[in-house]
């Protein structure tokens, strides 16, 4: 066991050193606590949402070394020494990662309870692959569900992001994801 | 929010250590690995430990590794997703990784394991519930309670075998290494799993198993499909694997292996005896398709997704199409999914 | 035939103030909410925490039908961390959402009526404890009989479930004819009839309720919660703990979803309550996702016989309609829903004659209520796939055959209902135009089909909930010398962007930006009333009333930089942070200098708007459910791929066109449509909420089948077709700048166009949803048998629906009354409420 282990009442407490967004949080909590009840309610980053708290949903997620996780199904005792990204810890300063822009500008993100899950998984994904195909992001983010936007705006928002990303500012997501298709006969009645 | 009970928790780095922990008092103790099956189970009280082993700290089961034999060992804590990006097993084992690749969701494939996939426990939806709605029907007799509620006049559970990885490591001849304070035993995954939704391991509550060892590729031409409702999170109502070693145009060997329609993984040996010997033409094909259904304990019932009566009749349709992947014949089956 | 009305009153469309381009109105703008909700800082209600704060549970029934015997709490006094307890007797005041059906307890008092029926509520100083406890709570029950469907409802009078209601177990009853539709059907040159069955689904948002109560006196309390609507839930607050209205604040989260889910008052939000005031302390209950399944209130299962007059060219000279409701425990919005599945089916289609009779029964399961588009779902599917076989049966294309039935623009239907603006026919045109559907309808190979289906839905509903004259939404405007806007607004951000749309309007008018708009809302405190976010009300509703805010406000403002500027108030333009001459825009200053001369001369700046919808022609009992100051209108056609030989199918793409009016925010609408081309796609191929009653003879559980994520089935990623979506912009002169609702209208079509699409690749039909695959196959194999190819319910239960209310249509020279109240033994009033006095008493 642990030696900073300790017993307090029935529950075996124990002291880690989370590093979430590159902040390190010394923290002590029950043993049996998972990573979405310490970020929430310990470290107050309320940022991560929950929504069955059983690996349903992916609404939870957070990325770990990188990787999405399910912060509901995750031990908080076994994340130190690892890097913990939140949807918090996606702005630089006060500026919006790309992704974020693109969700705000495009609408991805309507009631917003799925969003931080869906954020989190779109970075790990771009930081591996720059230019994913319509395919491999509905792949990478199969896990999470949202039940407002029909997923389109947040695949487009994913794609404009992924291109202001690789630096091809000249990149607009298609005019149809916006304003709908040009009625037929009457060409393109948005130019 | 739903959480976990409280346990005493232990993290050892050896899989000695492990199985020492575990020997101390196995009734009350669980080993996790990913957790992805064992919290959720914890957290709706269906299972439950006082203490609890976590697998993930331990070096020596995680990883991926070729043998003398050129057979592929797989720690067992390695997770689905390292294995589903593997060279050698991508390489070796294609449809192994589609079949690896189609459990749950990406992001739940990033911590479930190889081993935890092999020891995950049966389902049934009467049992993964949570703790109130199953005090509702009074429990089942899987979790403290006395009837079976599918199948209110058997002795028996007849909850699901849902492991995805398991018909095509079966089919492909896979063996496990069991490990204890005893010492070391391997036997073939086929003999892992027990007609039973009550007690469906064979091996003892004081083992761990460290690995999975697929045999060299000699020649196996394999096919593997999967049955769910949605394209991603669902766990399969049918699975279906098949590996085939043929001569020309006849089957010397061949395996046909059904998964989540029964308490355990199903050979369909009625259709394997059918094919050997014989070449894979539609004719065949269809004719050990349509015994399929007969396969020891392929028994849908009504605790999964679906209706019971249509799932038993897919098993025809999808052990017919994945036969016909297998000898190269043109196959139109449709899956209800667009991704994944 | 529909009563044209005088075509000169329509107004124009209304551009800005000066005729001048937009300035914001129809652009895609980031939602003004957006950045807050990329970051992870909107703080939705379960996001609270407050010093001292406690966590709640309640103890919720086991068995579906009881009456209560004993509650022993003993066990869970003991728990570590307890620090109370409420019973249903402390709350004794019934409560619900209808001033009809005010069935509710916040905890049951002597019966408990379905399986997650909340008992106990349990105080501790951590979640965890709470929920321990809560396990340790003992309830003795003494089972009743349990009612699972509508037809054990009408065979079953006794015992009750409760003790109000038409008759028996069946709540509501009713019957309404319109106009001699027996004459119709003898017009006919064939007569159709369908069966059809809609099976009960859920909302599921992604976001579990979530309530959080503080007291600040004895008798004061404020209420955080995830609630669409703020307004009733004060109202009930009032009634259940018996203090004043006005020292009950509510605030309304931002919602992590409601589709519906998060519109009626419910029992933690008011346990919450009464255990801070209890307490003395913050406390926190937030639900587990199985018992957002109990709260449900979601699409009620419908069993319905449509019957139809047809000429051989394709004219609808009568309906018959009948529709049985499954409505679970409770009243909820109910007896609305009720109406609701026969009063929107005559504002697409010409519909002369028109008779619906209908009945909802109570049954031991979560209550049903209304979610995205109301109780119009279930007729909906049953029109739109009942006139795809009509179609199919006179060698008529589907799509022709509707164009040919369109409701006239500003026309009265036989039920009395005024549309307005109907852009159905354009979204027709665009859709077939779309899809290739005269190529390619009827023509595709095996396997393949395309199916068609319209819809229409309310921009809000034409009456309040309860009986008033106030306004239903309201909208208060605060200037100052900072050139900031403070808007104070009711409404609630329920996800489908209510705040960027008042403040857009808002944002229009005085031609500012809306960064320079601050926003407060959803505070029953601070805010003017708004209802809520339902029927679709905000854009038209809460739009107009920010409308006459702004309006008023723009006034005030342009009668103070008239004088400075010396021109005429009336010739300045507000745009770009500026009020100008229209024609010589260098004369002009900024708008904080406008607001300056304003300030100085009027002294502190403040307007209000409001918004009464217009009162509809009919005058039955009845006529109350069904009007809007604005119908939307959409049209879908669906590509399907089918696996005759498993009944697997697949939908491959999706063409959607919808009537919004005119867009608020085309990125915004957008999103809206894909959302219900999503939502209704999970309607029709998975989504059910469905029950399982075990062995009667071991046991007498009857249970949810599924209350989780995994097994209730929301399509994933992987699971979305392609959508190809069209804005028709038919401007409604009802509506601000000519808005028309668009959340809900898109869900509609979806249904329908995926089981006509079914028939076109493979030839059967199913008439019922969700499709199942097993269902297409039974059909198959009942065809191959040489038996009906068709899957779907038998039979409509026998119900005698007396004499119907006869109330003769617009044609036949009507007035909008009913004309045998008397015989039909109908009461007065619009059929969801009682009478005046619930506008002051909280309902009874
Ligand atoms: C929403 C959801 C969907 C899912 N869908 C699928 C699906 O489609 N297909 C599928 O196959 N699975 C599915 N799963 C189940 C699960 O995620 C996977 O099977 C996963 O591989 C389990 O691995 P784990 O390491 O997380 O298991 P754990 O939860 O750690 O363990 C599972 C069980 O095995 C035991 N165990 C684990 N490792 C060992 C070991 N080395 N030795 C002995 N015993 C061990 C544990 O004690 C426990 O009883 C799903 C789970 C969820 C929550
Ligand atoms: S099969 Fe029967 S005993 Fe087994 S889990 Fe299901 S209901 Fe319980
Ligand atoms: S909360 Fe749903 S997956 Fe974690
Ligand atoms: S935006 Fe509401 S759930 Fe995704």
């Amino acid at each position: 066991m642990d030696s900073q282990d300790q017993k307090a009442g029935e529950h075996q407490q124990v002291f880690r050193l989370l590093n979430v967004n590159g902040e390190p949080h010394q923290t002590g909590f029950s043993v049996h606590h998972s990573l979405l009840e310490v970020l929430r309610e310990q470290l107050n980053l309320t940022g991560t949402k929950h929504g069955c708290e059983l690996g349903e949903c992916g609404t939870c997620t957070v990325l770990i070394d990188g990787q999405p996780v399910l912060s509901c199904l995750e031990l908080a005792a076994e994340c130190e020494g690892r890097e913990i990204t939140t949807v918090e810890g996606m702005m630089d300063g006060n500026d919006l990662h790309p992704l974020q822009e693109a969700f705000a500008d495009l609408g991805a993100a309507q009631c917003g309870y799925c969003t931080p899950g869906i954020l989190v998984t779109a970075k790990a994904l771009l930081e591996e692959n720059p230019e994913p195909t319509r395919d491999e992001i509905v792949s990478a983010l199969a896990g999470n569900l949202c039940r407002c936007t029909g997923y389109h705006k947040i695949l487009e928002g994913i794609e404009w992001a992924a291109a202001k990303m690789r630096g091809d500012n000249d990149y607009t997501p298609p005019k149809e994801a916006i304003y709908g298709d040009p009625l037929p006969g009457e060409g393109d009645s948005h130019a | 929010m739903l959480r976990l009970p409280a346990f005493q928790f232990h993290a050892p780095e050896t899989a000695a250590d492990a199985a020492r922990i575990l020997a101390e008092d196995p009734a009350n103790t669980r080993v996790v690995a990913g957790g992805t099956d064992l919290w959720p189970n914890m957290k709706r009280r269906h299972q439950g430990a006082k203490t609890i082993v976590s697998l993930r700290s331990i070096p020596e089961m995680s990883g991926i590794c070729v043998d003398d034999e050129g057979g592929v060992i797989i720690g067992a804590t390695t997770t689905l997703d390292q294995i589903t990006r593997n060279e050698t097993v991508q390489e070796k084992y294609p449809t192994l990784v589609k079949a690896i690749a189609s459990i749950s969701s990406p992001v739940l494939r990033n911590t479930g394991t190889i081993g935890g996939n092999l020891c995950l426990d049966t389902r049934c939806t009467y049992y993964n519930q949570n703790e109130e709605w199953r005090r509702s029907i009074s429990y089942c007799m899987k979790a403290e309670g006395e009837v079976c509620w599918v199948a209110p006049s058997s002795p028996r559970c007849w909850a699901v075998s849902s492991g995805d990885s398991v018909p095509m490591l079966c089919a492909l001849g896979a063996e496990i290494t069991l490990h204890s304070t005893e010492g070391e035993r391997i036997v073939p995954l086929a003999e892992l799993f027990n007609d039973d939704g009550m007690h469906y391991l064979t091996k003892r509550p004081d083992e761990i198993l460290t690995r999975v060892r697929i045999p060299a590729p000699s020649g196996e031409r394999t096919g593997w499909w999967k049955l769910r409702r949605r394209g991603s999170i669902d766990y399969g109502v049918l699975s279906v694997a098949v590996a085939g070693w043929c001569s020309g145009e006849t089957t010397d060997r061949i395996e046909i292996w059904l998964g989540s329609v029964g308490s355990t993984p199903v050979r369909c040996s009625e259709s394997i005896d059918h094919l050997i010997g014989k070449p894979l033409t539609a004719e065949t094909i269809a004719e050990a398709a349509a015994l399929a259904r007969k396969g020891d304990g392929a028994n849908p019932l009504g605790n999964t997704d679906f209706a019971p009566q249509w799932r038993g009749k897919m098993i025809e349709k999808y052990v017919d199409a994945v036969l016909r992947e297998v000898a190269g014949l043109p196959v139109e089956r449709l899956v209800p999914h667009h991704g994944s | 035939m529909h009563e044209p009305l005088d075509p000169s009153k329509k107004q124009d469309q209304r551009k800005s103030p000066t005729g001048r381009d937009f300035n914001l109105v129809g652009k895609p703008f980031r939602r003004v909410d957006g950045r807050a909700k990329v970051t992870g800082q909107t703080r939705f209600a379960d996001d609270l925490s407050f010093p001292r704060m406690v966590h709640m549970k309640l103890v919720r029934s086991t068995v579906p039908h009881a009456r209560i015997v004993d509650i022993d709490l003993s066990e869970a006094e003991k728990m570590p961390g307890v620090l109370g307890f409420l019973t249903g007797e402390s709350m004794p005041n019934p409560f619900g959402i209808l001033p009809v059906s005010q069935d509710e307890h916040a905890l049951c008092v002597d019966k408990v009526r379905f399986v997650g029926d909340p008992v106990v509520a349990v105080a501790a100083l951590t979640e965890e404890q709470a929920y321990e406890a809560s396990l340790a709570v003992k309830v003795e029950y003494e089972s009743l009989e349990t009612i699972a469907t509508v037809e054990e409802a009408v065979a079953t009078p006794e015992p009750r479930i409760h003790d109000y209601g038409d008759e028996g177990n069946l709540h509501k009853k009713l019957s309404m004819q319109f106009g001699d539709t027996d004459a119709g059907f003898e017009e006919a040159d064939e007569i159709f009839e369908d069966v059809m069955y809609f099976e009960g689904n859920t909302h599921l948002p992604m976001e579990q309720h979530a309530t959080v109560a503080l007291t600040e006196e004895v008798d004061r309390v404020t209420v955080y919660s995830s609630t669409q609507t703020p307004h009733y839930l004060h109202r009930s607050l009032t009634k259940v703990l018996e203090l004043p209205a006005s020292r009950i604040r509510v605030i309304a989260c931002p919602n992590g979803g409601g589709f519906g889910g998060k519109s009626d008052p419910f029992n933690h939000e008011v346990c919450a309550a009464k255990m801070a005031l209890k307490l003395g302390r913050p406390v926190k209950i937030s639900l587990s996702r199985e018992e957002v399944f109990y709260c449900h209130r979601g699409r009620h299962p419908v069993l319905m016989k449509i019957r139809t007059g047809v000429k051989k060219d394709g004219t609808l000279t009568s309906q018959h309609l009948q529709t049985a409701l499954d409505g679970g425990a409770y009243g909820s919005y109910g007896v609305a829903s009720t109406y609701y599945t026969g009063a929107l089916q005559t504002v697409t289609y010409n519909l002369p004659k028109y008779r619906f009779d209908s009945i909802r029964a109570f049954t031991n399961k979560a209550p049903c209520g209304p979610k995205r588009g109301h109780g119009t779902p279930q007729p909906r599917f049953a029109f739109e796939v009942h006139l795809d076989k009509i179609a199919h049966s006179l060698g008529l294309d589907p799509a022709e055959m509707r164009m040919q039935q369109l409701v006239p623009a500003d026309s009265v239907t036989s039920n009395w209902l005024k549309v307005g603006s109907m852009g159905l026919g354009k979204c027709i045109e665009a859709v077939v135009e779309g899809s290739g559907w005269k190529e390619r309808h009827g023509k595709l190979p095996e396997g393949h089909g395309l199916g068609l289906a319209c819809g229409s839905y309310l921009s809000g509903a034409g009456l309040p909930i309860y009986w008033n004259h106030m306004p239903q939404s309201g909208v208060q405007l605060q200037l100052d010398r900072s050139g900031g806007v403070a808007l104070f607004c009711g409404e609630t951000e329920i996800g489908q962007g209510s705040d960027s749309v008042v403040a857009a309007i808002t944002a229009e008018v005085l031609g500012i930006d809306l960064k320079d708009i601050r926003l407060c809302v959803a505070d029953t405190d601070l805010t003017p009333v708004d209802l809520g976010s339902y029927s679709s009300r905000v854009t038209l509703m809460a739009g107009n009333a920010a409308l006459q805010a702004a309006e008023r406000a723009r006034d005030l403002v342009a009668k103070g930089a008239a004088k400075k500027l010396e021109v005429p108030a009336n010739e300045l333009v507000f745009a770009e942070g500026r009020v100008f001459h229209g024609e010589n825009p260098e004369v002009g200053m900024t708008w904080q200098e406008a607001v300056i001369e304003a300030e100085s001369r009027f002294g502190t700046l403040g307007t209000t708007g409001s918004y009464i919808p217009p009162r509809s022609p009919g005058r039955y009992r009845g006529a109350g459910v069904g009007p809007s100051p604005a119908y939307s209108y959409s049209a879908a056609v669906v590509e399907t791929r089918v696996d005759p030989e498993t009944g697997v199918y697949r939908v491959e793409h999706v063409w959607m066109a919808h009537d919004v009016g005119q867009c608020i925010n085309p990125a915004m609408v957008m999103g809206q449509i894909e959302g219900s081309v999503y939502m209704g796609l999970g309607e029709a191929m998975m989504e059910e909420q469905v029950y399982r009653r075990l062995p009667k003879k071991r046991s007498n559980a009857l249970v949810h089948k599924h209350p989780s994520m995994l097994e209730y089935k929301s399509p994933t990623f992987a699971d979305m077709p392609g959508v190809t979506s069209y804005i028709i912009e038919d401007p409604d002169p009802n509506g601000p700048f000519g808005a028309k609702e668009v959340g809900q209208g898109p869900l509609l079509p979806m249904m329908p166009a995926v089981a006509n699409s079914i028939f076109d690749a493979v030839g059967v039909r199913v008439d019922q949803v969700p499709i199942a695959p097993h269902m297409i196959r039974q059909a198959i194999e009942a065809r191959d048998k040489g038996k009906e190819a068709r899957f779907g319910p038998k039979k409509f239960p026998e119900v005698d629906f007396g004499t119907p209310l006869r109330v003769p249509t617009p044609e036949e020279g009507g007035d909008g009354k009913a004309i045998n109240i008397e015989e039909a033994g109908v009461r007065e009033g619009t059929g969801t409420m009682t009478e005046r006095k619930d506008a002051v008493k909280g309902g009874e």
